[in-house]
Order: structure tokens, then sequence, then C-alpha cells
């Protein structure tokens, strides 16, 4: 298949997907489910590596700015906008696309080459909106948490650094991470975190709906849908950075 | 009763599966699609169930062509369908009592007792009461099919479709799950439709037997008449099964 046959199959996927539910209370319990396996299952993980990139990220940039010219506060105000504008809703739904693009490619796909998913068909159920709709919805109704949960450990891990080594001191650090901040810049994270949720979710759902064959083809389309997922998402970043930003 | 008139079907490739086929599979009796792998019984029986669009011809249910419907009116009658997947098809995430609830979930107006009432009791029919709480991996390939079954019925189709009811299981399960659709299809009067290569199915409950060769209806009849068809691929067929050597080796033995 090439890009447009791809482009025009997730469409078609797409059109299938949103429409209204069959049964609200069916999409519910759906939705529910999802949100509890696709977000609150990624909160370990959100904070783990949120915490130590934030340390590492606040020893980088006290060791970038040791200039005496530089004032102290300003590696706590570079820790907070790298976590706020690019950390936190970017670089995590990369890590995100891993965890989560895996999950739904692989059990969509078991699903398609078990029969399952004819199973619904057959029963005169749409089978994209029954089992994409909600995966999509949730994931992209619980990033937002996910993103402001990451930047609160980001910033208390460079808090950590602060109070624990002799890398910076609190007091630097603190008033660094409240100078001058920009309220857009979490709304502008909150907007990109939503649209890669939804790139990672189509995304993973199309590859895992279109297996056709074995179990080696479902991890193979595993593998592509986090690949193309990611290289979505860097595009978009870009895309969006510019609009929004600038 | 589904009528089948003038189905042709073919691929991408430009090779015909299925050629010109007229059929009936009649209500109240276990109507089997048999020949050999790679013969076109399985197109046929998606064709039927309007999995696949045929490029010609019509296919009836009850007098209404399906291949004239579009997809929402195909979906509506699909919920007229029950279906037996060759994997059985359950849905893993769920236990067998949600797994035959599910269609209800979906469709019925009935609360959640009603709804378990009526799930327990098409277990109960399949035998399968026991292994209500039990996820379809912690269960045998014979029960996980029974439980399909259970899911299948729980609606009350007017037509059941089974694609290799008896693949992977043992003979004398087999022989279970045969005799267990066959009292459910005239129980409720379904049309049943069963596509199968097992001759134990064909010699045990067909009732109307189509075989397909290279995509044509080779023959059909029912399980009296397969011996004497003058239909020489479906001889061949028979006289390749292993319970055709197992009445020839009967046979000998009682000669001598």
């Amino acid at each position: 298949m090439n890009i447009i046959e791809h482009v025009g199959s997730f469409t078609k996927l797409m059109k299938l997907t949103l429409t209204i539910p069959d049964r609200w209370s069916m999409f519910g319990r759906q939705y529910l489910r999802e949100i509890m396996k696709l977000g609150i299952d990624s909160v370990f993980i959100d904070i783990i590596i949120s915490l130590f990139i934030g340390m590492a990220i606040t020893i980088q940039m006290k060791l970038n700015m040791s200039n005496p010219v530089l004032p102290g506060y300003l590696t706590g105000l570079a820790v907070r906008d790298t976590l706020l504008l690019e950390f936190s809703p970017t670089i995590l739904c990369l890590i995100l696309a891993g965890k989560v693009g895996s999950n739904i490619a692989s059990e969509i796909g078991t699903m398609r080459i078990t029969e399952q998913i004819d199973a619904i068909d057959i029963m005169g159920i749409n089978s994209a909106n029954y089992l994409i709709l909600p995966k999509i919805t949730a994931f992209i109704s619980v990033i937002p948490s996910l993103v402001i949960i990451s930047i609160f450990s980001g910033i208390l891990g460079g808090y950590g650094v602060a109070e624990f080594t002799d890398t910076i001191t609190v007091t630097e650090y603190t008033q660094g991470i409240q100078y001058s901040f920009v309220p857009f810049y979490v709304t502008y994270a909150i907007i990109k975190s939503m649209v890669f949720a939804f790139i990672i979710s189509s995304v993973a759902s199309y590859y895992g709906y279109t297996v056709k064959g074995g179990a080696l083809e479902v991890g193979k389309n595993s593998t592509k849908a986090v690949v193309n997922s990611s290289i979505i998402i860097l595009g978009s970043n870009f895309m969006l950075t510019k609009l929004l930003l600038t | 009763m589904i009528e089948v008139k003038d189905v042709s079907k073919s691929f991408h490739d430009g090779v015909k599966v299925l050629d010109n086929i007229n059929t009936v599979f009649e209500t109240g009796k276990t109507n089997l699609i048999i020949g050999q792998s790679g013969s076109g019984k399985t197109v046929l029986m998606k064709s039927t169930v309007g999995i696949h669009k045929v490029d010609q011809g019509h296919i009836l249910y009850d007098g209404r062509d399906i291949t004239q419907m579009n997809d929402h009116q195909i979906k509506m009658m699909h919920r007229e369908i029950g279906m037996l997947f060759q994997g059985s098809a359950l849905f893993d995430s769920m236990t067998v009592l949600e797994n035959v609830m599910f269609p209800l979930d979906m469709f019925s107006d009935m609360n959640t007792e009603q709804k378990r009432a009526r799930a327990i009791e098409c277990l109960e029919r399949v035998d399968l009461k026991r292994a209500i709480d039990l996820f379809p991996a912690e269960i045998s390939g014979g029960m996980q099919k029974r439980a399909a079954i259970a899911r299948a019925i729980v609606l009350n189709p007017k037509y059941l479709f089974c694609d290799e009811p008896n693949s992977g299981l043992d003979p004398k399960t087999s022989l279970m799950i045969d005799r267990l659709i066959q009292e459910i299809t005239h129980e409720f009067n379904i049309t049943t439709i069963i596509n199968t290569h097992d001759m134990n199915s064909v010699m045990e409950i067909g009732e109307n037997i189509v075989f397909i060769y290279k995509g044509q209806k080779g023959w059909q009849g029912n399980k009296d008449q397969v011996y004497d068809t003058g239909c020489k691929p479906l001889e061949d067929l028979i006289f390749a099964s292993e319970l055709y050597k197992k009445i020839k080796k009967a046979h000998f033995t009682l000669k001598e």
C-alpha cells in the first residue's frame, strides 16, 4: 500500500469510527475501561519519567548557565519552560506512543485475526465505532491530566536537585519557576497533547484494525503504529508550534 | 429459507471463485456446504452472509435480497443472524456469561437481571452453566464452541451460520457439537448453514448438502444419497476421508 492508499483507508475508518454509538450505555462502559487502561495505568510511568527528566534538565541547565552575568533564577525558568513547552506535551506523548500505541494496535489486531471483529460486525454492530471511539475519546480526555502531572513531577524533580545537591539553591530554583510565567503555555501544552493523543490512538487503531494474517503481522503492525505515529507527532509538533506560538 | 440465485464472485486477481451458483438453504434443516480446501465454500458462505459483495446474482433471505441492500439494511439484517466462527471468536476480555450477554447488552431493552436470566438459559441449553464465570482462555475448545453457540442463539436468530464448527475438536466432541447444532435447528426452526469438510458431520447431520467443486455446485442432496452421487470429485472426497476408510475396514472384517 502506498501513502495515498493508507490516507484513504484511514479516512474511511475514521468515518466509520466517528459516528454516534449504537448504545450509549455500552460506550460509557468501554470509555471508563479505556480511561483506566490508557490513562490511569500510565500515571506511574508518567511520574517516574518526568521526575528523572526534571532532575537531569535542572543539572544540564545549571551547567550551561554557569556564566556569573546570568542571574541564578534562569535555571528554574528554563526548566519550567522546557517541561511546559516541549517535554511534557511532546516527548511524553512520544513515550506514550510506544506504550499506549502498541497496546491499542496489538489488542485490536489480535481481535481481528481471531475473528472477534468479524463476530461484532455479523451481530450488526459497527465494530470500528464500538472498539475505536472509546479509545480515542478516553485518551484525548485523559491526556491533559497526564501532561499536568508530568509538568508538576518534572518541576518537583528539579526541586529535589536543588534541595539535595549543591547544583543550585532552593531560593534560585523557586524564584526561577515563578518568574515571568505565561499562562498560555499551559493551554498550548494541553492543545498539543490532545492532538497527539488523537494521533496516537487513531493511528494505532488503524494499524490494528487493518491487520491481515497472523500473530507475526500483529507484531509488525504494532511496530508500524508506533513508528508512524511518532513521525506524525513530530511533524505536527512543528506545525502546531508555528501556528500557536508565532 | 435462503435462496442463492446465479451467484458469481471474483477477487482482484480475476480468478472466479464462485461461478453461477444456484441453491436453496432450507428452514428447519441443517444445510451443509462441503468441498475441498480452496473450492470456494467459505467464499459462498461469506457472500451469503453479506461479508463479501457478489459480482452478480441474488441472495434472498425469505424473499429479501441482501445483494440489493445498503450498508444500514445489511446491518439490520445481520441482527437476525447468529454466527459460529471457526475459532469461536469469543471476546477474551469477557467471561463466558458476559460474552453471551453481549448481544443482549447491545440490542435488547431487558434489564440486567432479565439479560442474565436469558444468557443463563442459553448456557444451560448448551450444558455450560458451570463455566459462566470463566474466561474463554480458561475453558476447552469444545466448551468455547458451546459458549459461541449460546451467544449465537441468544437473540433467537432466524438464520445460523457455522464456519467449520468441528475444527480443532476431537471426534467425540465434534459429534456432540454437530448434534447440538442440529437439535437447536429443529427446536427453534432456524435456517442453519454449516461450512465443513468433516465427513463425519456430513453423515451425521447432512439434511441438505451442497457440494462445491472449483467454484461451481457439483452436487446437492442429503446424507442418504451421498454414497451414490455419480459426482467423481465428491466420491474422491468421501473415499479420502478417515470415516470411509473405517467403514471399508469394518466391511472387510465382517466379510472375513
